[in-house]
């Protein structure tokens, strides 16, 4: 009798997780089959009608898209501006933590209380003073305007996470490498690098994915020809509707690579966005 | 989180060489330090710290920037009709958002560990996370389209809804006037003669389109020459409009067309006494009726307007579609930290209760959720700070028209600022609003940290 009830309810568990797994699974799909069909058949009709007519089905738009210089552009611009930026990120942030954990120097402690107050500055606040800043400097509606900005409110976290992990280090590793004699840019490169390889590429994942995703800072620093794949969709939502058949294959195309990313490095992946959410 | 990584973090032992080379050896440690933080700590004053100071000047002094204000650009965000519904939005953000993806996560991270494709079904929720808040946005601007046609969510309602209410076929039918039926107040047309058993009736509309008529429509003329039995009533509806001209009003021409699929009742001293619906001729029968006077009713449902489903992006439900939206993408994340909780329970604990004979519900009041309060209470703060900031997902979901409805505080900031409003000493002053609402989490970090340095 409870063998079989144990067994109905697994049923019925099974079947709710199924269902809510379909619910999850619709908006991508209807995604990516919006893609491929052409804008007439979307103004006769929605996504769901391929099931029964499948030849509307076609890479016609994923094509034109490739025509679409604005399009490739802003591809190319997304991926000049979040890979630097990683980089930037992960290099600055290693030095710093580095410092913060295991080398000495003058207001040690509080600078480190500043950098973890400022993990949750919201980028908002910043948007403004450093776009006249930008302005100034000229580098306001350039993708080095761009990158430097999301450097910089990429640092907080950054630095927290690296320090954190760095200073688990075991102080005899590093002490007997200084007996050695290796100067301290040696023991970063050497020993303290690639001991710290799984958080940086925790966070190298995280940082990636949060600026190929950005579209509020894209918004106001770049100008129409450094704009990233976010910005350049973005400006084309206003004719929602008539136009799916480039929205479409356009998100479909900016998603594709963090989906990539997000698969090939699973554990990473999600290590890095759960240490990230206290941003 | 992170900080359950930070164990006892010492200070280097600094190595103590005497004299006046231990002090320069020192104090060449200490610049080597510095260059390992100087670039962090550039770029953090000059575009994060900075920034925070020159916006809190900078919302004290009025739009132009050269006259000081004071407190005068808060009380306006009290004042102004926007703002205070972009407050007010939040708000709702942050108190439904959070609880319901703290509430769905944990109900799922349960659920879950009892599947053996668990891992498989937290990979496939927690896949959103990777995808930006325009492709999200885009999404569900397409899952909420209105039409029927385009959006999905629709589509279902519409299909739903049809399915219990039917649907009407003919919403822009009408009758002439004069041609003997009256229009009721709910919208039926009633004959105004009463028919008797073994009479006929011809009701005549017009209003609808040849375009439109059903594709097994065919004429009524045949149909409406028929006599009645002496038991029953027979009639036709049919469109008194016959194609390229030349038909008479009030009369069955000959190439005039029946309306299949309407309703009929028939109907005696204000009670329905039967019903039926017309065959593709537009002819109906009633029989076995007792003699007496009946009048014959096209009820309103056959002229009921299609339903259009709901108004997903309009001003009222613009809010809860895109907080919609926003699970979507973040009941992985709530789920697969749960998880992480729960895996860390203790099993002898669950497992003692299930020998107690507690049941699963029991188990799951009494013991998972209390044991779990802690990391609930981080996954909820966790996702009140990024609720509080959320910005794409309202600028992309929310049409230009409803835009207004749908603001929040970091998308009036953005408007104020640059989107034609250009105040930018409100805008700053949003700023700082949105900055002061995450001091709480700012405290909370550091002394957690603190905690876990001693």
């Amino acid at each position: 009798m409870n063998a079989v009830r144990r067994g109905l309810s697994s049923a019925v568990v099974q079947a709710f997780l199924v269902v809510i797994g379909l619910v999850w699974m619709t908006p991508l799909a209807g995604l990516f089959l919006s893609s491929l069909r052409s804008a007439e058949d979307t103004a006769e009709g929605g996504w769901w009608t391929v099931f029964t007519s499948p030849g509307q089905l076609s890479f016609d738009n994923y094509a034109a898209l490739l025509e679409n210089t604005g399009i490739t552009q802003a591809f190319w611009n997304t991926v000049l501006i979040s890979v630097p930026t990683t980089v930037l990120v992960v290099v600055v942030a290693a030095l710093a933590g580095y410092a913060f954990a295991w080398l000495d120097f003058p207001g040690r402690e509080p600078i480190f209380l500043v950098v973890v107050a400022l993990l949750v500055v919201p980028v908002q606040i910043g948007l403004l003073p450093v776009a006249k800043l930008f302005g100034q400097l000229g580098l306001f509606g350039t993708i080095p305007g761009v990158v430097l900005f999301h450097v910089a409110y990429g640092l907080p976290f950054a630095v927290f996470l690296l320090r954190n992990y760095f200073a688990e280090m075991p102080k005899e590793m590093l002490e007997a490498a200084r007996m050695d004699g290796g100067s301290e840019w040696r023991i970063f490169t050497r020993l303290v690098l690639p001991v710290g390889r799984p958080a940086i590429a925790s966070l190298a994942i995280f940082q990636f994915l949060w600026v190929w995703n950005d579209m509020l800072v894209a918004l106001l620093f770049a100008d129409s020809s450094s704009q990233p794949l976010t910005v350049q969709l973005q400006s084309q939502i206003r004719q929602f509707g008539s136009n799916i058949d480039v929205l479409a294959p356009g998100a479909f195309l900016s998603l594709v690579v963090p989906v990539i990313v997000f698969f090939a490095f699973q554990r990473h992946f999600v290590q890095g966005v759960m240490a990230g959410s206290v941003k | 989180m992170t900080a359950t990584l930070v164990k006892e973090a010492s200070p280097p032992a600094p190595a103590q060489p005497d004299g006046a080379r231990g002090r320069r050896l020192r104090r060449r440690g200490r610049v080597i330090a510095l260059l390992f933080v100087l670039p962090a700590l550039l770029l953090l004053g000059a575009l994060v710290v900075y920034p925070v100071l020159f916006s809190v000047g900078r919302s004290l002094f009025d739009a132009s920037g050269n006259e000081f204000v004071g407190g005068e650009n808060y009380a306006e965000m009290f004042r102004d009709p926007t703002t205070l519904k972009a407050i007010r939005n939040t708000a709702i953000w942050v108190v439904v958002a959070p609880t319901l993806l703290t509430g769905l996560g944990l109900i799922l991270a349960v659920l879950v560990e009892k599947v053996r494709w668990a891992t498989a079904f937290k990979l496939l929720l927690f896949m959103p996370m990777a995808v930006s808040f325009l492709a999200a946005g885009i999404i569900f601007r397409l899952a909420y389209d209105q039409d029927p046609d385009k959006g999905v969510l629709n589509a279902a309602a519409v299909t739903v809804h049809d399915a219990f209410k039917g649907t009407s076929s003919y919403p822009a039918a009408r009758a002439r006037d004069g041609a003997g039926l009256t229009k009721e107040a709910d919208g039926s047309y009633v004959t105004g003669a009463g028919v008797s058993p073994g009479g006929t009736a011809a009701l005549g509309l017009v209003g609808v389109a040849p375009k439109d008529l059903p594709g097994d429509a065919e004429p009524a003329h045949a149909a409406a020459s028929r006599t009645a039995g002496a038991d029953e009533v027979r009639g036709v509806v049919y469109l008194d409009f016959t194609p390229g001209g030349g038909g008479e009003p009030g009369v069955v021409d000959r190439r005039e067309s029946g309306l299949p699929g309407m309703k009929v009742e028939a109907v005696r001293d204000g009670r329905t006494v039967a019903s039926t619906t017309t065959a593709a001729d537009g002819s109906f029968r009633f029989t076995g009726l007792e003699s007496g006077s009946y009048a014959v009713r096209l009820p309103a449902a056959n002229f009921a307007p299609p339903y259009e489903g709901i108004s997903w992006l309009g001003p009222a439900l613009v809010t809860p579609a895109i907080i919609g939206a926003y699970l979507w993408i973040w009941t992985g994340f709530a789920m697969v930290l749960i998880g992480a909780g729960l895996s860390t329970l203790p099993r002898d604990a669950l497992e003692a209760a299930r020998m107690d004979g507690a049941n699963e519900w029991q188990i799951f009041r009494r013991i998972t959720v209390p044991l779990l309060a802690p990391v609930l209470t981080v996954v909820f703060v966790t996702l009140v700070i990024n609720v509080m900031k959320v910005f794409d997902l309202v600028y992309i979901i929310a049409p230009g028209p409803v835009q207004e409805d749908a603001t929040v505080l970091a998308t009036q900031m953005w408007l104020v600022s640059f989107g034609g409003g250009n105040n930018q000493g409100l805008g700053s002053a949003l700023g700082v609003l949105l900055l002061l609402l995450v001091i709480p989490a700012m405290v909370f970090n550091v002394r957690r940290f603190r905690r876990s340095q001693r």
